[in-house]
């Protein structure tokens, strides 16, 4: 066990859950929510020239995800810094 | 110089960079063959791993379905890139931490059953199969037409190509030689679509100037170039550019099956053992996705480039149709390959393309990235780069699977249950052999492809989500799960997805419509239901048999945090 105690081990978890969690809602309402299930009332308003609806489904989206990974990257760093448990 | 001699140098060209980097990095033990001996840095396995996961379908096709479905082919860009945020946030950190070679490697030893690893050999073969036959089928697409030899020679020159880098190098030579690869294909991709987009709206950036307005000298000038083609879709009688047909159910569960099927694939997944350290495999997951997504960025603004100038072209600025004797070259050369056809069906010698009954044209998508450079009139160099592109797309993805293959045959089935006392030398023999004989049917089905191919490639995707998916995700954040549960699971979820294809596909192909779906889903977004019955199954299953015993749940715990992970491991 790399983790001083059991509670520690149940609290990284936690945190790691909720962080996942987190992103994986932002994840969803780009894609899901104004990619598909909103993408006609988004698209009354336009963005450099684009629908906006229509933008989130073929470019918004996936610039979305590439940062989304970033971050969940960064935060890990930090959660596995702050509970000792991030490699040598 | 002609295209055809540029095109020779330019392919012959890179498949000597790539044999030169194969002979560099050859194999010398199983654990290179592998997974490069866990050594590769997360920005070059990013790389690697971006070329590996952009097959030729990525690369010759997908641009033209978005050319033609316009709004609807959104679900391949969001599928294909979405599936990323899945990996690195919820498989690739707790696979790497678990430190095995395969997929069937963790199913196996995570649900301490050998009838699990089984299943699981057969889903990866099952899966990488159906995809590499239509890789080779690319490869040949791609030589005849810029080499001008038949479509069997084609396929012959890529299995050898293949054959050597695959055999010889294994991980390590592939990864090295994917990354001249993503190099090639990226390259290749964005060059023409940049100078399209230069003509077309005086863009550099073909991402901006697919929501620009269009520039002068050029049909429709001053209006935007999206609104210029919802207009045409209008006048023409096709359903609007940005806006679909598909229903949003199935828009919704196509793109689900996409994504959750990326995340579920072998060959990718595989890719994140080969980094040294947890923090690597999240690292690399972004970094694939960041060279993804410059090809995947790129691909709708072709698609609208591409669609424009295709009516343009045929139909004219005025929309009155080109007659057939002032076509430009392009349409003759591409009429030889088949690729399109015109039949003057109102004899006035003049071409016409709409979406009503005064269509004339058949026009293939695969001809919207390959005959991109010609429509827009480019320097020979740029075709011959295209060509180039598309051959590193096939061959780089062909190898990747065929890897997977031989893993699955040599590591999980001989090593880890037929024939445990082999050495590591007999292995890595045995991993060749399957990496042969796996190329030599390949290369069979690419050269005569029962028909069913093309179309099995896409389903891939919904059998990978419905199988492997939900058994990793419980594997990891459900420590409790046990072998009943996942076993049920898995055969539940393939079970039903290949039925629900099988019967639409190829039992009874005339009731594939939205009427006979169940919930209106498509047999392409099926995957996402198979998916959700095998978490259901494996559910239920569990509750019924009782908890995995305490040894595999501190097996689960030790994955969960980055402390103490080595080098992948028998």
């Amino acid at each position: 066990m790399a983790f001083k105690s059991e509670e520690l081990a149940k609290a990284y978890w936690r945190d790691n859950i909720s962080l996942v969690l987190k992103l994986l809602a932002v994840w969803f309402i780009v894609s899901y929510g104004f990619g598909i299930i909103l993408v006609d009332w988004l698209n009354q308003f336009t963005f450099f020239g684009f629908k906006l609806g229509f933008w989130f489904a073929q470019q918004g989206s996936i610039i979305t995800f590439v940062i989304l990974i970033f971050v969940y990257v960064k935060r890990m760093a930090a959660l596995d810094n702050k509970y000792e448990v991030h490699e040598e | 110089m002609d295209i055809q001699t540029l095109t020779f140098i330019i392919v012959g060209l890179t498949f000597a960079l790539y044999i030169a980097i194969a002979i560099w990095s050859r194999a010398g033990s199983t654990s290179d063959f592998y997974v490069a001996s866990g050594g590769v840095h997360p920005v070059m396995n990013g790389m690697a791993t971006a070329a590996d996961w952009m097959s030729a379908a990525s690369f010759i096709s997908m641009a033209g379905i978005i050319a033609f479905a316009g709004y609807d082919g959104s679900v391949y860009l969001m599928g294909w890139t979405g599936g990323y945020v899945l990996l690195a946030l919820c498989l690739a950190p707790y696979l790497r931490k678990f430190g095995k070679f395969t997929v069937p490697d963790f199913i196996g030893d995570r649900y301490y059953s050998q009838t699990a690893r089984t299943i699981a050999v057969i889903c990866a073969i099952l899966i990488s199969f159906t995809y590499i036959a239509g890789q080779m089928r690319g490869v040949g697409v791609v030589f005849s037409r810029f080499l001008e030899v038949d479509i069997a020679t084609g396929v012959f020159i890529g299995a050898v190509i293949v054959f050597f880098y695959t055999v010889l190098g294994g991980m390590k030579g592939i990864t090295y030689t994917q990354v001249a690869q993503y190099c090639v294909l990226a390259f290749a991709y964005i060059v023409p679509a940049v100078f399209i987009s230069i003509y077309m709206t005086g863009h550099v950036l073909p991402q901006t100037g697919f929501g620009a307005t269009i520039a002068e000298g050029v049909a429709g000038e001053g209006t935007y170039l999206l609104d210029r083609l919802d207009g045409l879709s209008a006048e023409l009688g096709l359903a609007a550019y940005t806006s679909g047909i598909k229903s949003k159910i199935d828009v919704f569960a196509i793109t689900c099956a996409l994504m959750v099927g990326t995340a579920g694939l072998p060959h990718v997944i595989v890719r994140f053992f080969t980094v040294p350290k947890v923090r690597d495999a999240r690292l690399s997951a972004g970094w694939a996705l960041v060279f993804i997504s410059v090809v995947y960025l790129t691909a709708p603004s072709i698609a609208g480039f591409a669609k424009v100038n295709l009516i343009n072209t045929v139909n004219g600025p005025d929309l009155q149709g080109v007659e057939y004797e002032a076509a430009p070259d392009w349409v003759k050369n591409w009429e030889k390959t088949g690729l399109i056809a015109w039949e003057d069906k109102n004899e006035d010698g003049k071409m016409f393309y709409s979406g009503d009954e005064r269509n004339e044209m058949t026009v293939d998508r695969d001809i919207m990235v390959l005959a991109n450079p010609e429509i827009a009139d480019l320097p020979a160099w740029v075709v011959a780069l295209v060509a180039a592109g598309g051959v590193a797309a096939a061959l780089s993805t062909s190898a990747g699977l065929l890897l997977v293959i031989s893993t699955s045959i040599s590591h999980d089935l001989l090593k880890r249950t037929l024939t445990p006392n082999i050495t590591d030398k007999q292995e890595l023999l045995w991993a060749r052999v399957a990496a042969a004989v796996a190329i030599a049917l390949s290369t069979w089905f690419g050269i005569n492809p029962p028909g069913f191919v093309a179309q099995v490639v896409a389903f891939a995707f919904g059998l990978a989500a419905a199988s492997f998916f939900p058994a990793i995700i419980l594997g990891i954040f459900y420590k409790k799960m046990n072998s009943q549960g996942a076993i049920a699971g898995m055969l539940v979820g393939i079970v039903f997805t290949l039925a629900y294809i099988i019967y639409f596909k190829f039992v009874n192909p005339a009731a594939n419509n939205a009427d006979n779906w169940l919930f209106g889903i498509s047999p392409e977004g099926i995957g996402t239901i198979g998916m959700l019955l095998n978490f259901i199954v494996s559910y239920v299953v569990h509750k019924m048999t009782g908890d995995a015993p305490q040894d595999t749940q501190d097996l689960v715990e030790s994955i969960r945090y980055p402390r103490g992970a080595g080098g992948a491991t028998h």
